[in-house]
């Protein structure tokens, strides 16, 4: 149970990114995972550097901005009117390209980001022994979801992403710059994968396919939370979790397919997702 | 009394074993008679042969994963065939010391062309390469795979097509047990042959009567090694299994909930089959629970780079099987000229998957310049006489009734940071089970063919 809950925080890290970017751009990433990875990479480089955790969460963080950025003004920008077909088929481009660049430079060798001093070790919890790190990450979310909520429901900027959300052509039309916010949101999304990628390196390996499961998985989160909705990313990943632990403890086979099974649920019952707007694009 | 009645018996039998052999002799002369129109059949095209071997080169399709958690070592896999390749072209690296291809350059004369592609560890991916370098480029032999999912698709389709298959890297028992394929051969050690090399290992390091565990990928490969290692730690160390945490393979980076499940079970040993960057993702997260603290680890199969993925930290003590293992080189001179050809081409020592690649390849040049044709239905027929080759791991054959490759399984124990002599000195052999002790008596299933 309590398992359950770090493996839905680290979901509703990689998620929020994901739902921020396709509910104010209404761009499905199909790079989320790639930029994940490339933020995991990023990280290690400069934990090999300065010996520092905190520094590699924090390079792992900017260098994603930039990255996001980057692709933001340079590709995603004339997709923007495009058909989704188009968009999907762009961002996994965009993966293709960033997770080959990784193998080129890196090689397909797992790297490793040791858990920072502060959190190694393991902590007794009386029902079962659990590594220091893994509720440490669940402080890390926590505190990074509350600056994300202060962003995007205290400040203007956020005030223009959220109604960019509900109605772009009105944002438009009272004469906001929405190119320079959705670069913005983009910049944000990417920031948050590149992040989450930091914080998930000390537990899973450092590879260059390490973003192809969790990209899968945040868009179940996605799915099962309701697109665009920041309190359905957090709900959606942590019952993601839930569901990946709470399986795995009665019958370790199923947990995927679990988690499957709850999403189609979800679409059947609720096709908006669990918070929702129907008709949202 | 006795003995006279013996040596009246032999002398008896020598005469009439004599009279056999002129029988047989007599009726051998008549035999080109009667097989004459026969003859004529077995020329006749199978595969693509003869059409694949008309040019001045034959084509060799190699399918490895590139990306997937078996990327690494498909890598490794990869590069070992490029440099078998090279060598057979050059007449150099083993081919002098294999006496059928010594002095040669090419097989047959002609020279080995190749394609690789990435099977994204996805044995659908696997089939669909391999079959356009059938269909498309008249390959002459199929070879590379490191899932068994792959492998067990890919010995199929070769049987379709009548092309050999070397089957790449593989240790599920069904590869050659009740999946076999008169067109397949493998030479890593199943499930079977590794449990039963280890387990008398781990019974001297470990002890009897041990309650152990298993995380288990959810394929083929991982409830063959279940089934294996808990079948001979049960029945040589009376260990008792408590059961297994089955993940799906290749969907998932994150072991707790599998891994919390196991250090609460009170087990003592805990078996962990995940393999590649499973193992490494695995073995890490199992630190992290403790679980490497409270209970000893065992990698029945440990893969291409674990060691060196997961340092002597988390390997160091850790006991399980490879195919082979650089520091052979030591001991056996053919083991050196591999080794030192790889490290020279690539900088790094090879690992167990390029190693299979590399002298299954030899084994298979040396099979078709045996049979002096492609014809895959006698160089089947060659590599099935149990013809024995010095290889890298001593002498290997494979065997004509389950097409598994009859060779030596190294038994391996992780070096602390300590006992290392260099980065790459990262496990010592503590056994090198003699072939023939390990093979399974019954063929687990495989019912061969006469008729390729």
């Amino acid at each position: 149970m309590f398992n359950g809950l770090t493996l839905g925080a680290l979901l509703v890290l990689v998620a929020m990114g994901l739902t921020i970017i396709f509910g104010t751009l209404g761009v499905v990433n199909f790079a989320h995972g790639a930029l994940y990875a490339v933020g995991a990479y990023a990280g290690f480089v400069t934990y090999e550097y300065t010996g520092s955790f905190v520094a590699a969460m924090a390079a792992g963080a900017i260098f994603l901005l930039v990255v996001g950025v980057v692709i933001e003004r340079g590709l995603i920008r004339l997709y923007y009117q495009r058909p989704p077909e188009d968009q999907i088929l762009v961002t996994f481009g965009i993966t293709i390209v960033l997770v080959e660049a990784i193998r080129a430079v890196f090689g397909g060798l797992a790297r490793n980001i040791p858990a920072p001093s502060w959190a190694a070790g393991i902590v007794n919890l009386r029902v079962t022994l659990y590594p220091t790190y893994r509720i440490d990450v669940l402080a890390i979310v926590g505190v990074s979801l509350v600056l994300l909520y202060l962003v995007l429901y205290r400040t203007r900027l956020g005030l223009i992403v959220r109604a960019g959300i509900e109605d772009q052509l009105m944002v438009n039309i009272l004469g906001i710059n929405v190119t320079r916010t959705f670069l913005t949101v983009f910049g944000l999304g990417a920031m948050a994968a590149g992040f989450a990628g930091v914080i998930n390196a000390p537990i899973v390996t450092v590879t260059p396919d390490m973003g192809a499961d969790i990209l899968v998985q945040s868009f179940v989160v996605v799915v099962i939370g309701g697109v665009g909705s920041f309190w359905g990313a957090v709900v959606g990943g942590l019952i993601a979790g839930e569901i990946l632990s709470l399986t795995a403890m009665i019958q370790p086979a199923y947990s995927q397919v679990m988690l499957f099974a709850v999403m189609a649920l979800v679409l059947i019952l609720r096709p908006q997702g669990l918070f929702g707007v129907e008709g949202r694009q | 009394m006795e003995g006279e009645r013996i040596v009246a018996q032999h002398k008896k039998n020598r005469v009439s074993r004599r009279r056999v052999l002129q029988g047989a002799a007599a009726a051998a002369g008549t035999l080109p008679l009667i097989r004459a129109p026969y003859a004529f059949a077995a020329d006749e095209t199978i595969g693509n042969w003869p059409a694949g071997a008309k040019g001045s080169s034959v084509f060799i399709g190699v399918s490895t994963p590139l990306t997937g958690p078996y990327s690494a070592d498909g890598e490794d896999n990869l590069k070992g065939y490029q440099l078998a390749f090279e060598h057979l072209n050059e007449g150099a690296g083993l081919v002098p010391h294999v006496p059928s291809l010594a002095g040669k350059k090419g097989v047959l004369g002609k020279k080995i062309v190749y394609k690789n592609g990435d099977t994204q560890t996805n044995p659908n991916v696997a089939v669909q390469l391999q079959t356009e370098y059938i269909t498309q480029d008249k390959a002459i032999m199929i070879t590379g795979c490191l899932a068994s999912n792959e492998a067990i698709a890919l010995e199929k389709l070769a049987q379709r097509y009548r092309v050999l298959n070397m089957v790449g890297c593989s240790g599920a028992n069904e590869t050659t047990g009740v999946d076999c394929q008169k067109y397949a051969f493998r030479s890593q050690p199943s499930a079977y042959m590794a449990a039963r090399a280890l387990a008398p290992v781990l019974g001297k390091v470990i002890g009897k009567n041990k309650k152990a565990i298993y995380l288990v990928p959810d394929y083929a490969y991982g409830h063959s090694v279940e089934q294996s290692t808990g079948e001979f730690t049960e029945k040589l160390l009376g260990w008792k299994s408590l059961g297994s945490q089955v993940y799906p393979f290749a969907k998932t980076s994150d072991y707790s909930s599998y891994l919390l499940n196991i250090a609460n079970s009170g087990a003592d040993v805990f078996v962990n089959v995940a393999f590649g960057g499973e193992a490494v993702a695995s073995c890490k997260q199992a630190k992290q629970f403790g679980i490497l603290d409270k209970m000893k680890m065992v990698v029945p199969n440990i893969s291409a780079f674990q060691g060196k993925e997961l340092g002597p930290e988390i390997m160091g003590g850790v006991y399980g099987t490879m195919d082979f293992w650089w520091t052979l080189s030591e001991t056996n001179p053919l083991a050196k000229i591999f080794v030192d050809t790889f490290y020279a081409k690539f900088k790094y020592r090879p690992s167990w998957p390029a190693h299979i690649a590399y002298t299954q390849t030899m084994v298979w040049a040396d099979a078709v310049t045996r049979a002096k044709t492609f014809d895959p239905r006698k160089v089947i027929a060659a590599l099935e006489a149990g013809h024995k080759l010095q290889m890298p791991l001593g002498e290997v054959w494979y065997r004509k009734e389950d097409h598994q490759q009859v060779r030596a399984v190294p038994v391996v124990v992780g070096k602390t940071k300590a006992e290392m002599r260099n980065d790459d000195d990262l496990f010592k052999i503590v056994g090198l089970t003699p072939g023939p002790e390990v093979m399974p008596p019954d063929f687990l299933g495989c019912k061969m063919p006469t008729n390729a």
